[in-house]
């Protein structure tokens, strides 16, 4: 803390705690942690002017500060509103939140085409998380859904923008870190759409940070599209001497037995870019031996990431049997029909990425060859 | 009582030399000589209120403005006159655009602005270059430039034209399209009035209100707040249209009661055709719609007057807002259920698209009532848009969601049988208006002569 910002107390549901003037509340809810902290989708601490869009982290402010103790007569985005001293804010204690958190989530999925079975993000997404969270189960909306064109820009990204939530970190994450911005916001209201200015590409040496700083699946890694499912590799944090000066050389490499599927930067718990890096590191090495590796990366045990691991599992229990006292007759046995996925080979005894070759019978085999 | 639109008729007003002849550029002559401070307290004391629809007091917000040393500040004025039903500003700019340009100039010496804007809506353009040639008037006789008329004060002004989007009539996205941004409202704090046009303090005032400061200087601010009813002060214009005789632009001093502004031959002159009244809505397309029995009379029975206070007397329950002025009258054939379907489209088409609620929850409310009015809706849909409309009021950066909400909000708070009724009749609601039912008072004797 730097000397001479006063400090503040904030109460947040109840639990109060002292942050240096300026911070927002969200920042100081982030110090608490756990379900005190309000999700956030656009804001981004990384990036300067982010937030207060997605309208996710709407909190009730009880008690505007000790010198004027009246409530804020709005819900207010905690990510763009600084604390003040004797401030009271209600999060998850206050029903008005609640109720508005669930209307932006619905509002922020009626026209996502929540196509996660096919999505490259599924797994790490931030809509995923928030709808499991705090969405209601099934829709009310009727009509069809908005849809984009799938655009290309450029050699290492693919824009999805049917995905797109608009929460604008990329259009900041070009201004700030490439300085040359080649996309932007068209049109206006749901019309709205993240392009390039007719048909350019992106070629910025830091571009692909967008990637990672996309909260859905809109902006993806051409070099990783439809490879693999993220919960199959394995987080593992690795460090080069990259050659550019602004690229920090800290990265993830998602990794399945000794073949490295793609390279992302590292993240923290808020699920925010550590440190940037640049195109050369994210797409161009993607060899074990490019990197020198650290060991495995923390993954929260929340995460979708850390189930991934088959060894041992537990087959499930037949209670249907118990149920209704016989064995339910089976109208289609899949093993019959279908080669693939036999269940006598046991998945994680086999060495590497699972493939169709490990299926295959010995003798198919045989006669194949 | 007229004090904007006195020499409206005047043969030439548009330009100098009428205008001059008539009294126009004294109260710059006048305000040159007090000091910026005394100006300010004048506004304060007139009561005037902001006439662009939040009516917010103007003397206080020209107190909030941040005056830092060496950082220059700047006057806009915000003349993205966009709202449906509201052209005031129009006839104003159109007809005696010297008004507008001298109470800029008393407004940018009060407030310090040397380089003063007007922000015109891009569909305005003829009137672009009636400003543009008022201002080179100005200029070339020494109200405008270097050492205005020996004060030592300069000032410039600039029109700057809009690219045809509403929501830059919302004062920081109208700074973020002046600066040649996106248009996209900004989140508050920090204010304008302490981070505004290129990060310097801005006030930005709506036409009228900068036009009514002339009067308050030539009169003096007590006087004018004479004029008027309790925190209504002064005059307001009111642009008319829809179901009357004579739909235009009045100037009313807030004294009268809505049944006379509506009846009277003065004013409106009353209903074509005989037809009866069946709603109105009476400050702009934002504001709620009310019912024929709560518009002229309010929910304890008083009389309802065209001010301020009178037309919010009951909140959102049983009243609206005075608003920006733009006065709609709709008689007994008109379908509030269509006239919402189409007012849900423009705001649909208007939100800018940056914050979730209002980008997807206009859409999705103009999609139910069109559902709706073409006979296609469910008696759910009904409490499904209350809902949804709840969900936007409020929880978004800038006033646009709740003007999209409110009007909604209203036409199902007072019209819900109407919505039914097209509900339970798909087929008949499509050869006919649902008609007057129970909210005008079927023998209604108009009580001005």
């Amino acid at each position: 803390m730097a000397e001479g910002t006063p400090n503040f107390k904030v109460t947040i549901d109840n639990i109060t705690i002292e942050v240096p003037a300026g911070t927002s509340i969200l920042e100081a809810a982030r110090k608490i942690g756990g379900d005190v902290t309000p999700p956030a989708m656009c804001y981004y601490s990384k990036l300067e002017g982010s937030g207060g869009k997605c309208r996710t982290c709407l909190v009730e402010v009880s008690k505007g500060s000790e010198k004027d103790p009246r409530p804020m007569p709005k819900l207010v985005a905690s990510c763009r509103t600084g604390v003040m001293d004797g401030m009271e804010v209600k999060n998850i204690t206050s029903p008005r939140v609640i109720e508005a958190r669930k209307g932006v989530v619905e509002m922020l999925l009626i026209n996502h085409p929540l196509d996660c079975p096919i999505c490259d993000q599924a797994g790490e997404c931030d809509l995923q998380d928030l709808s499991y969270e705090h969405g209601t189960e099934g829709t009310r909306f009727e009509f069809d859904k908005r849809v984009f064109e799938k655009e290309d820009i450029g050699d290492y990204i693919q824009l999805h923008m049917t995905r797109c939530i608009l929460c604008y970190r990329c259009v900041y994450t070009a201004d700030q870190l490439t300085g040359e911005r080649q996309h932007g916001v068209l049109e206006r209201g749901e019309r709205s759409e993240i392009s390039t200015y007719l048909g350019k590409s992106l070629h910025n040496d830091f571009i692909g940070n967008v990637i990672d700083v996309c909260p859905v699946g809109a902006l993806t890694d051409k070099t990783f599209r439809f490879k693999q499912r993220v919960w199959f590799t394995k987080p593992v944090d690795a460090h080069r001497d990259c050659e550019n000066p602004k690229c920090c050389g800290k990265v993830r490499l998602w990794m399945r037995g000794d073949e490295v599927f793609r390279v992302t930067a590292r993240k923290d718990q808020w699920g925010e870019v550590e440190g940037w890096i640049c195109n050369e590191c994210r797409f161009h090495k993607k060899e074990t031996k490019d990197w020198i590796i650290e060991g495995p990366s923390n993954v929260s045990r929340y995460s979708v990431i850390s189930q991934g691991h088959y060894v041992n599992t537990v087959p499930q229990p037949k209670i249907i049997d118990k149920v209704i006292g016989k064995e339910p007759k089976l109208l289609l046995n899949i093993h019959d029909v279908s080669e693939v996925n036999r269940p006598e080979i046991e998945l994680s005894e086999i060495p590497g990425p699972a493939h169709s070759d490990d299926f295959e019978k010995k003798d198919d085999k045989k006669l194949n060859n | 009582m007229k004090l904007l639109l006195e020499h409206a008729h005047v043969e030439g007003i548009r330009y100098y030399d009428a205008y001059r002849k008539h009294g126009g550029y004294r109260s710059v002559e006048k305000a040159l000589k007090m000091s910026p401070d005394e100006i300010t307290e004048e506004v304060k004391k007139s009561g005037l209120r902001g006439r662009g629809g939040a009516g917010f007091p103007t003397g206080m917000k020209w107190s909030f403005l941040a005056k830092p040393e060496g950082v220059p500040r700047h006057l806009v004025c915000n003349a993205d006159e966009s709202e449906p039903g509201t052209f005031k500003d129009r006839y104003l700019m159109e007809f005696i655009p010297h008004l507008l340009v001298e109470g800029l100039i008393v407004s940018s010496y009060a407030l310090g602005s040397n380089l003063t804007f007007i922000y015109i809506r891009g569909e305005y353009a003829w009137i672009v270059d009636i400003l543009e040639q008022a201002i080179a008037e100005a200029k070339s006789n020494g109200w405008l430039g270097k050492n205005i008329a020996g004060s030592g004060f300069d000032c410039e002004i600039y029109v700057q034209r809009g690219a045809g989007a509403y929501i830059c009539g919302e004062e920081t996205a109208l700074l973020e399209s002046l600066e040649g941004k996106r248009g996209n409202p900004r989140i508050k704090p920090p204010f304008p009035a302490v981070k505004g046009l290129w990060g310097r303090p801005t006030v930005v005032n709506n036409v009228e209100t900068l036009a009514a400061v002339v009067p308050i200087i030539n009169m003096g601010g007590e006087e004018y707040a004479k004029i008027g009813v309790g925190r209504s002060t002064g005059t307001k214009l009111m642009s008319a249209c829809g179901n009357i005789n004579k739909p235009g632009v009045y100037e009313i001093d807030m004294t009268i009661s809505v049944e006379e502004f509506i009846f009277s031959d003065q004013y409106c002159g009353g209903i074509p055709k005989g037809k009866r009244l069946k709603a109105c809505i009476p400050g702009g397309s934002s504001v709620p719609i009310l019912p024929a029995n709560l518009l002229l009379k309010t929910a304890k029975g008083e009389t309802r007057y065209m001010n301020y206070e009178s037309l919010s007397d009951g909140g959102f329950q049983t009243g609206s807002m005075l608003g920006s002025g733009g006065f709609i009258v709709f008689d007994e054939d008109q379908c509030v259920v269509r006239h919402t379907m189409s007012l849900a489209h423009f705001y649909m088409h208007e939100s800018c698209g940056q914050c979730s609620p209002c980008r997807e929850g206009t859409g999705w409310m103009y999609r139910i009532l069109k559902n709706i009015e073409y006979g296609k809706g469910k008696m759910s849909d009904i409490e499904l848009l209350w809902d949804i409309q709840g969900k936007i009021e409020g929880n978004t950066i800038c006033p646009l969601g709740d003007a999209a909400a409110w009007p909604v909000a209203a036409a199902i708070r007072h019209f819900r049988d109407e919505f039914e009724w097209h509900v339970l009749n798909p087929e008949e609601s499509q050869t006919r208006n649902y008609g007057l039912a129970h909210y005008a008072d079927p023998v209604y004797v108009p009580a001005v002569s």
